[in-house]
């Protein structure tokens, strides 16, 4: 498996991790009922990245609205990031919010504050 | 027969934007969602308030799916039914929602939303930020954080009624006060 890639639904977001790259990318809403279902394949993706990890993995976060029951979700698969940080790649999160959306930004901070891992904040215009 | 005028006299006055009382599904949610974002594109609102409602709403609407107890009254009968309504104010919208819940479950949910109700904005932080990292993720999905949430995101407070309809359920009732920002 060299790629992982999902097109994006009303509900859910694009996401396409490109493992030969060792890039990440979440794209769009997250906003599903049922988000432990909708995260778990990636999760495993990560954690079969994890034991073959390239030197840097960047990851690119660009959502336009998440719901709390993603929020969780997205804290785990920060959590296996931060564990391929460990692991000696060099994993940096690119946290894209749009300007004025200041509830965007906090919540990248909030995750920059748990999670030992390199944060960039990415304003974009809306 | 049913008053409709009555009925629509009655949202009119309340400046009900949109309606509904059913069952609450999950393509029920993706409609009304849809709807709401057209219907505020089509008043050309200001993206953070287009952002605020929005996600109040998701966080709203989920919580009647996840949450609407399968309530049997005293008599044995069963209602998953609820309903909710979204009212433009001047200067707010105003988020309905009414449920029926097990009166054995009024205690903790209510415990919960006076918790969030005296929280100072920074406390309501950490508080998310500590639920987030350390709280267990409920079955149903939510795991807590929404009411925070939605404190968070409004910086009102909830305001809410519980209406006893007999021993085993009440009516509970939310409302959740999105205010626009000012215009300079």
């Amino acid at each position: 498996m060299e790629k992982y890639a999902i097109e994006g639904t009303p509900k859910t977001p694009t996401i396409s991790f490109d493992i030969q790259a060792g890039v990440l990318e979440i794209k769009g809403r997250s906003i599903p009922e049922n988000s432990i279902e909708f995260y778990k394949p990636l999760i495993d993706s990560l954690d079969k990245y994890s034991s073959a990890s390239k030197p840097v993995t960047t990851v690119n976060i660009q959502l336009e609205y998440f719901n709390t029951s993603s929020s969780k979700c997205i804290l785990d698969v920060f959590k296996k990031l931060e564990s391929i940080h460990k692991g000696g790649s060099a994993v940096t999160i690119n946290w894209h919010y749009e300007e004025d959306d200041e509830d965007m930004l906090e919540a990248g901070e909030d995750y920059q504050a748990i999670i030992n891992v390199p944060f960039k904040m990415v304003q974009v215009a809306e | 027969m049913i008053d409709a005028f009555n009925i629509y006299d009655k949202m009119e006055k309340n400046n009900i934007l949109l309606s509904f009382k059913g069952d609450i599904t999950s393509e029920l949610l993706t409609s009304i969602l849809q709807i709401m974002e057209n219907k505020m594109d089509n008043m050309q609102e200001e993206p953070k308030t287009k952002k605020k409602v929005y996600n109040v709403l998701v966080e709203c609407l989920q919580n009647l799916y996840h949450h609407m107890d399968d309530a049997t009254n005293e008599n044995g009968e069963k209602n998953r039914s609820a309903i909710f309504m979204i009212a433009k104010n001047e200067g707010s919208y105003n988020i309905i929602t009414g449920n029926y819940i097990l009166n054995n479950n009024i205690f903790g949910l209510k415990s919960r939303l006076d918790e969030v109700n005296q929280l100072t904005k920074d406390q309501l932080k950490d508080y998310y930020k500590s639920v987030l990292n350390n709280g267990e993720m409920s079955l149903k999905g939510g795991g807590g954080l929404g009411m925070i949430d939605i404190a968070r995101k409004t910086g009102e407070k909830l305001e809410y009624d519980f209406l006893e309809i007999d021993k085993k359920v009440s009516f509970f009732t939310l409302i959740i006060k999105v205010t626009q920002p000012q215009l300079i």
